[in-house]
């Protein structure tokens, strides 16, 4: 194929920049361990209510202090529950389905994001370093009132005891 | 010279034109209408229109997938027939592509305006919209399969005629354009007929939202491309002879279009980087092939520069930029065109974070994805296609283009409102911005003061693109009725320096080939996916109508 020199320069330039980019992505995710939501289970949405843990959402306690698990369930128009009080320096991870349609989950400030499709299950961790608000907010449209479908989570100042 | 032979085809061709630019213009009215809800006007309830999303579902299927479809019906077969002179290969084929999509796009318009199918262009399931919305857009496939043929059909019977000699460059990327979209289209082609269509009549009770979602974005990301490439044929072999500059290499514009064809398909799942039910491995793999689908775009940024820089210097330009301001400005055609390849410059950019793995979960269904593709799709595809109207009408008229500054200020509106609304955007999608969302009446937006200024730009800039957008319709009006002078003009056809003679045959001839590697690629990027998930398939989500 006839090419030119300067052009010749640049494809390779794009070609090696496009690599460049590519493994730094591959490392952040690999290595730095910043990976994408992975398939994690599957469920019948009308038997949501009698299958654990759904059968019981709300905050859980599994090492005081440092690691919470969130059972959460998306419905129009809201998340269960509502309100999450967890303290600075936790890391949580969100246990979450959907009931009905397809819904969205990303908390403002933080890099999680995950969709909320009925049958499946998603699951995010993420760390909460500074007490503050955030909050959980619907992004995927859902219906007539997907502007109101929103959580609030509630980073407390760490307890003396827990440091 | 072909005038006679053309005006059966070229009939319906104005027709087509005439419906897809009436969707864009009743699309353009409902982005007004989404742009002033970002500062709490609700203009809904005066048109009789029941929310904001009825109107962004008017807004997405008549821009994305009615506007585009219908131009490419139309601008393709048009530059077939001129670039092999000879009329298209399907007598009536012209006539049923046209009405197909008429009837098409009637069938999804009444559903949508009755307030049944409120589903965004997406329609993702359990929404469920009404049967004959579903089989609307089933028709405006049907009828780009029409075309397909017809565009297969001519180039076939050219051959035939001309043996041994390369395909005329316009012809060789209508046909890859049809042959990508094709392969490409089969994918919401399953997900409507076999998932959807049985759902939405209550033959089946419940649907695989996941699995509806696999095979739309099957079809979803391609359809970009299938968008873009008639603004890149513009660009690389219009644009060129219309600034008074070359082609640099005919054989390496051909190897573009075909790594286009061959990786423009198997990416799909970069659409769901944060879907629960696609494992790890094949979001990575598929992040490759995104990348791998810039490259030619690259190629494409330096080819189509370089053929405007001949044109520039040729005029009298000097220096390392001096040949840009000698390049024809005051022309609509060339301008709408310029400033739609700048706008995809930052689309394009932009396009790369969300395809970025894991760096797409600062982003994902965040206002910055609206902002990114109204600088590709929005700009760097209407804005051409506007630029192509400028010469398009008058040669199918033979009327004189009417309001050249108004046609102006439609190029340089329309650019600086998508710059003011797109990085309104990008910014509310940064600080978490959700799209597709209405937003003067969100509850949580009282919390976020870091909104305030994405939502007015957005306004601001949305309401500038509508006024470019009216510029040019008042242009098209304008050219239609009040244009008392006659005008003879031909298609833009630049010529190559390095002509086809000079690439390998592979490239310039074997599309066969290319066809068979690009279902392959296809095959191997999702059959082995499919048959793992639906071992484990859950079809368990039932219709919902919650709007």
């Amino acid at each position: 194929m006839p090419i030119e020199r300067s052009e010749r320069l640049f494809i390779n330039l794009s070609i090696l920049m496009l690599v460049i980019f590519f493994i730094a992505v591959l490392v952040s995710a690999f290595i730095g361990g910043l990976q994408v939501p992975a398939p994690a289970g599957t469920i019948d949405p009308a038997a949501i209510n009698q299958t654990a843990p759904f059968d019981n959402p709300g905050v859980r306690e599994l090492v005081p202090g440092k690691r919470y698990e969130v059972v959460m369930i998306a419905q129009t128009w809201a998340f269960i529950p509502g309100e999450i009080r967890v303290p600075a320096g936790s890391e949580v991870t969100f246990r979450i389905t959907s009931r009905d349609v397809i819904h969205g989950f990303e908390i403002t400030g933080k890099n999680a994001n995950v969709m909320l499709i009925p049958g499946q299950i998603s699951l995010v961790k993420v760390k909460f370093d500074k007490p503050g608000e955030h909050y959980i907010i619907c992004h995927e449209y859902c219906g007539i009132g997907h502007q109101t479908m929103y959580a609030k989570i509630i980073v407390e100042p760490a307890p003396q005891a827990a440091k | 010279m072909h005038q006679r032979e053309f005006a059966r085809d070229d009939t319906y061709i104005k027709w087509q034109l005439g419906l897809g630019f009436a969707a864009l213009f009743l699309g353009i009215l409902m982005g007004l209408f989404q742009g002033l809800d970002r500062m709490g006007i609700d203009l809904y309830k005066y048109v009789g229109l029941k929310s904001y999303y009825q109107g962004l579902t008017i807004h997405g299927v008549l821009n994305v997938l009615v506007f585009t479809t219908a131009f490419n019906g139309a601008f393709l077969p048009y530059v077939t027939m001129r670039s092999l002179k000879r009329p298209m290969a399907i007598k009536g084929g012209s006539a049923i592509a046209f009405f197909l999509m008429l009837v098409g796009v009637l069938l999804a318009a009444w559903k949508i305006l009755d307030n049944s199918s409120t589903v965004l262009f997406t329609f993702y399931p359990p929404l469920q919209g009404h049967p004959l919305f579903y089989l609307g857009l089933v028709l405006v496939v049907v009828s780009s399969w029409v075309t397909f043929l017809n565009i297969l059909l001519t180039t076939r019977a050219w051959k035939q005629d001309h043996p041994g000699e390369p395909l005329p460059l316009q012809a060789f990327i209508s046909l890859v354009t049809y042959i990508m979209w094709f392969i490409a289209s089969l994918g919401v082609a399953i997900e409507v007929l076999v998932l959807i269509l049985p759902w939405s009549l209550g033959i089946v009770e419940k649907t695989d939202p996941q699995l509806a979602r696999t095979f739309f974005w099957l079809t979803g990301h391609p359809i970009v491309y299938f968008w873009l490439l008639p603004a890149y044929l513009s660009w690389y072999t219009m644009l060129p002879k219309q600034v008074g500059g070359k082609i640099l290499s005919d054989p390496l514009v051909r190897l573009v279009f075909i790594l286009f064809l061959l990786l423009s398909t198997p990416v799909g799942f970069h659409h769901q980087y944060t879907d629960p039910g696609v494992p790890a491995g094949w979001k990575a793999m598929h992040a490759l092939l995104t990348f791998s689908v810039f490259f030619p775009s690259m190629i494409t940024a330096y080819s189509v520069v370089a053929s405007l820089e001949i044109g520039g210097r040729k005029a009298g330009g000097k220096g390392l930029f001096g040949w840009i301001w000698k390049l024809p400005w005051g022309d609509p055609v060339v301008t709408t065109q310029l400033l739609a390849g700048l706008g995809f410059f930052l689309g394009g950019v932009s396009g790369l974070i969300n395809a970025s793995y894991n760096i797409n979960m600062v982003v994902h269904n965040t206002a910055f994805v609206p902002g990114h593709f109204h600088l590709t799709i929005g700009t760097a595809v209407t804005l051409t296609a506007m630029g192509i109207m400028y010469w398009l009408l008058p040669a199918l008229t033979g009327k004189k283009l009417w309001g050249r500054g108004l046609a102006l200020a439609n190029a340089w509106l329309w650019f600086l409102g998508v710059l003011i609304f797109s990085r309104g955007q990008m910014a509310g999608g940064l600080e978490g911005m959700p799209r597709r969302t209405w937003m003067a009446t969100a509850t949580y937006l009282q919390f976020m003061e870091t909104w305030d200024i994405p939502n007015k730009m957005t306004a601001v800039g949305g309401a500038l693109m509508f006024l470019g957008g009216m510029a040019f319709f008042a242009v098209m009006v304008g050219t239609l009725f009040f244009s008392r002078e006659r005008a003879k003009v031909e298609m833009p056809t630049a010529e190559a320096i390095i002509g086809p003679e000079k690439g390998s045959p592979l490239f310039t001839k074997r599309l066969d080939v290319w066809t068979v590697v690009a279902i392959v690629l296809v095959l191997i990027a999702y059959v082995p996916y499919l048959v793992n998930y639906l071992g484990d398939a859950a079809f368990v989500a039932t219709g919902q109508r919650v709007w």
